[in-house]
């Protein structure tokens, strides 16, 4: 593991960038613990203070300090991105494998429930969820049911990935070793499987955070929870940029290119890493 | 006269991933000849180094393959020119398809599967020298695909409604177009079944017999080689091994890889046991010292483990690289 | 086991596929009546020789229980294949029963060491109880095909040759100590050099494990070399078996014929009679549709029999034949066994 880290880090440079950006966004979310103010009190600090030294981003209108509380909301953004991606993870994969491999009627009951759930529209739904649930969203219900809505896609691409393993020789070698039909999934086709995982994962990982960006925009979020998203629903608020406070605005923006930056340049650099063919080429093929 | 001069050609693939470069030895230091009005056949198994050294040939060497040394110089007759050093302009307008044409195993790749075979012929002869006359053209179209001897009802099809065979005589009209000097058919049968194997073959031999221009024809099949071709070079781990007259190939071999290659083939009617040679072909990414058989040689010498043998001349048209027959043991 | 067991018997066999929608479309007969069998006490090389779309593969799918009859029924030491249900069943036929596939860098996962199948194999089959035991029987199999598990212990498939994982494909297909392996194609992807080898080998385990193997190829050479029998297919029907000797040696058949000289012989000096002209048919050919024998649009020796009736199998010099040139004169009262399609309208 650590020498497969230090390739990357010596031969890739996305993956140098990456790991800088993925740095910041990890310490910054670690710095949440020894945070001098709660990000759910106002006025702790004079309001509207251009960055400075003493606030490295600035104070808002609401008299916190913006560095202190996107600490927060980057950790918390974060959070929301790891729960949906672990919820649809474990969906999509389950889904995809069992219908992929069993074939059958598993697999077209699996895939019409899997087609509901590709043309459902999911931000109207959301948005309607989040009108129903108002306050009472917090972070992890949010990030179960962005898990909940964005497998369907991933779940295919797994499946279609396990019906032309399915076919290919070593499968019926695994079957003529008597190999149960479980393991077969698991060894022989997981390696494969798996680069899809991966770049699915973060791809999810950001479209949760995005999502929940959208909906804290139209305010329908529970808005005293520090993310990105309501970040800027609160400058929007304040009308930050008329009174001339840019600061506000741009302090969400920038963490959220970090953060996005960081995720999509690990998941290539990761991607192409991971790739049988490429792990073909560094085991000698 | 010599259509083709090849001397010491060295082309290597270069790959770096991850901090580990790796140097394949694909063609290591050929010299060969190709002459008019002759089927020259490349013979050798999976991995010797004959598909680059097609490459090299016909001008397509492309990162990571690059050639370290050596020249390829045609003589077109009208035009001289050096291959590795040729313009991709030149290249395009006055070598490709009209001096050097390409037929290839399954040729679904050169026939356009949603144009039908007719429009491909346009498509190729329209970027080469353009097409005055639509009609005219298509009736010169007919009339090509007549002389050789395909019912000209297979311009108005598209590729997937022939049959493999049908289609890989396509891809010979095709290449037949513009009479080029040296048509490269590359395993053109190894998909095929025996009698459609057969019959493209034929059309093949037939073709070079009446325009008397040059095939190099490469195929593992060494059955092909007896039946189709001139001249056979055998290659083995990027160099050739050996080349003569087809004759004395197959009657007279010197080489022991030869000998071995030949004597192994099963024969319909021939029930005596054949044995195998042990071993397996060289990684060329690090071929053996000397003479790369000898770690297969059943008559390998000190000397073959540390010099590499040098190509001896045992008549104007036989030669052979090896220590055994040097030394006259073989 | 008392003489003349069956150890494998194929019984009329018929396998259709339908091809196109459900309105529009046609029966495909891949495998067409096809009847033969090897027996327990003669351990021998059968050969299953045809060009590509001749059925063999199907017909090896159907031997390999991978695929099941439409019509007639496979019988493998007494048992019904269509009776095999439960995994039990399914182990105890394969331990009895064992493929080797084509591509040998296909057999086996490119990213896991080859040895981890035998291993696999050994402790599935009963062979072994723990991970020790099986690689000594991983070794030993091995040992029967010239390799040992020292050459092959964590290796990765494309860290061999072809020839090399090919016959570790053999010694893992041995591990179950089976009595029939099926081939299909084993040699055709692996290089000259290296293609006796294998072929041998199957001769060997023939010879001294008295273990019978199905030979499926497209190879008349190799399956001359090395079988005792040989069925030559033709879209889906058998229409010449016997002894390889008779039946390659000399053949009967028109088309076995043709195929037999289309081989190239390795040897310069016989260039003429494989020069001379044959005619082919310029799109795929719609033979599987054909009523009466599937070689009469092709045939040089074509009669109004055979068009429309199926010739029946007779006995004819030493071999098994459908063809009416050899119908001493009676015309024959079968009708078609098998309903064939009608690709030709559909």
């Amino acid at each position: 593991m650590l020498t497969v880290f230090r390739d990357l880090f010596k031969y890739d440079g996305r993956f140098r960038v990456a790991f800088i950006f993925l740095l910041l966004v990890v310490i910054m979310s670690i710095l949440t613990i020894v945070s001098p103010y709660d990000p759910k009190k106002t006025f702790m600090v004079p309001a509207d203070v251009a960055p400075s030294l003493k606030y490295p981003f600035g104070t808002n209108s609401r008299g916190q300090d913006l560095f202190w509380w996107m600490t927060f909301a980057v950790r918390n953004s974060l959070i929301l991105g790891i729960i949906t991606a672990i919820v649809s993870r474990i969906i999509a994969i389950f889904v995809g494998m069992v219908s992929g491999y069993r074939g059958g009627w598993p697999d077209r009951f699996l895939m019409s429930f899997n087609d509901s759930f590709v043309v459902l529209p999911v931000l109207p739904i959301l948005i309607l969820l989040s009108f129903l649930l108002r306050g009472r969203m917090n972070l992890w219900a949010l990030g179960v049911v962005l898990g909940l809505f964005g497998w369907a896609w991933d779940g295919r691409l797994i499946r279609s990935q396990v019906l032309s393993l399915k076919e290919r020789a070593f499968t019926r070698t695994a079957v003529y070793s008597g190999t149960r039909p479980l393991l077969i999934t698991m060894r022989e086709h997981l390696p494969f499987v798996l680069p899809v995982v991966f770049a699915t994962t973060i791809n999810n990982m950001l479209w949760a955070i995005g999502m929940e960006v959208t909906l804290s925009v139209l305010g329908l979020s529970d808005v005293t929870l520090p993310t990105i998203g309501t970040a800027i629903y609160w400058a929007n608020q304040h009308q930050a940029l008329v009174a001339g406070v840019w600061w506000w605005l741009a302090t969400p923006i920038v963490v959220a290119m970090v953060l996005f930056l960081g995720l999509y340049l690990f998941f290539s650099s990761v991607n192409e890493f991971i790739d049988p063919r490429t792990r073909l080429r560094r085991i000698g093929a | 006269m010599s259509l083709m001069q090849m001397e010491d050609v060295r082309a290597y693939y270069r790959t770096e991933a991850y901090g580990i470069s790796r140097s394949v030895r694909a063609v290591d230091g050929v010299s060969l000849e190709l002459l008019e009005n002759e089927i020259y056949g490349v013979a050798g198994e999976s991995s010797c180094g004959k598909t680059t050294l097609i490459k090299v040939i016909s001008g397509t060497v492309k990162p990571p393959l690059r050639v370290e040394s050596g020249r390829v110089d045609f003589n077109f007759g009208d035009f001289e020119v050096d291959m590795l050093k040729i313009s991709p302009e030149d290249m395009r307008q006055n070598v490709r398809w009209k001096e050097i044409s390409y037929v290839m195993q399954g040729s679904m790749s050169v026939l356009n599967p949603v144009r039908k075979i007719s429009r491909t012929f346009e498509d190729i002869v329209g970027t080469h020298q353009g097409i005055p006359d639509k009609k005219a053209f298509r009736e010169q179209m007919r009339e090509h695909v007549m002389r050789l001897g395909l019912p000209p009802d297979v311009l108005t099809l598209y590729p997937h409604q022939l049959s493999g065979g049908m289609r890989q005589r396509v891809a010979i009209a095709l290449a037949t177009v513009f009479h080029p000097s040296l048509i490269i058919a590359d395993e053109p049968t190894t998909a095929l079944d025996v009698v459609v194997q057969r019959g493209v073959l034929h059309m093949l031999k037939d073709i070079q017999a009446e325009s008397a221009n040059t095939v190099l024809l490469v195929t593992h099949d060494l059955a092909v080689h007896a039946n189709v071709a001139d001249r056979v070079g055998i290659m083995y781990a990027g160099r050739i091994v050996e080349e003569g007259p087809t004759q004395t190939i197959f009657q007279a071999p010197r080489h022991p890889y030869t000998e071995h290659l030949i004597n192994s083939l099963p024969v319909i009617g021939d029930k005596t046991v054949k044995k195998s040679l042990g071993g397996a072909p060289p990684n060329l990414a690090d071929p053996p010292s000397g003479c790369r058989f000898h770690p297969r040689c059943p008559l390998a010498m000190d000397r073959c483990r540390t010099e590499m043998p040098e190509m001896i001349m045992l008549s104007e048209r036989h030669r052979v690289a090896c220590h055994l027959v040097e030394e006259g043991r073989a | 086991m008392s003489a003349n067991e069956k150890l494998l018997d194929v019984d009329h066999v018929t396998v259709s596929f339908h091809i196109g929608s459900f309105l529009a479309g046609g029966q495909l007969v891949a495998v067409n009546d096809v009847t033969f069998a090897l027996y327990a006490d003669k351990p021998e090389i059968y050969s299953i020789a045809g060009e590509s779309g001749s059925g063999k593969t199907t017909l090896a799918n159907v031997l390999l229980h991978d695929l099941e009859p439409t019509e007639g029924k496979v019988t493998f030491e007494g048992r019904d294949l269509s009776t095999l249900k439960s995994r039990r069943d399914s182990m105890q036929f394969m331990a009895k029963v064992q493929p080797v596939f084509q591509n040998p860098f296909e057999t086996f996962s490119p990213l896991r060491r080859v040895e981890e199948y035998l291993v696999e194999t050994a402790m599935q089959f009963g062979r072994a109880k723990n991970r020790r035991d099986a690689a000594k029987v991983a070794d030993e199999a091995l040992h029967q095909v010239g390799l040992s598990l020292a050459e092959v212990s964590r290796r990765y498939p494309h860290e061999l040759s072809g020839g090399q994982i090919q016959r570790v494909s053999v010694a893992r297909a041995l591990i179950p100590n089976p009595r029939l392996i099926l081939a299909d194609e084993p040699v055709s992807m692996v290089d000259a050099s290296l293609r006796m080898a294998i072929v041998n080998l199957f001769k060997k385990l023939r010879d001294e494990q008295k273990v019978s193997v199905i030979y499926i190829t497209h190879d008349l050479a190799t399956a001359y070399y090395i079988s005792d029998r040989i069925a030559i297919m033709l879209r889906g029907v058998v229409v010449e078996s016997g002894p390889v000797e008779n039946v390659l040696g000399n053949p009967l058949h028109p088309y076995t014929q043709l195929l037999q000289e289309s081989v190239p012989k390795p040897a310069a000096t016989e260039r003429e009679q494989w020069a001379q002209h044959i005619e082919l048919g310029s799109t795929e050919v719609r033979e599987y549709g054909r009523l009466g024998c599937k070689y009469a649009g092709r045939c040089p020796h074509v009669m109004d029999v055979c068009k429309t009736k199926v010739p029946p199998e007779q006995e004819v010099e030493g071999r098994t034949i459908r063809c009416f040139l050899y119908n001493d004169g009676a015309m024959p009262e079968t009708a078609s066994p098998v309903q064939t399609g009608n690709l030709e309208t559909a």
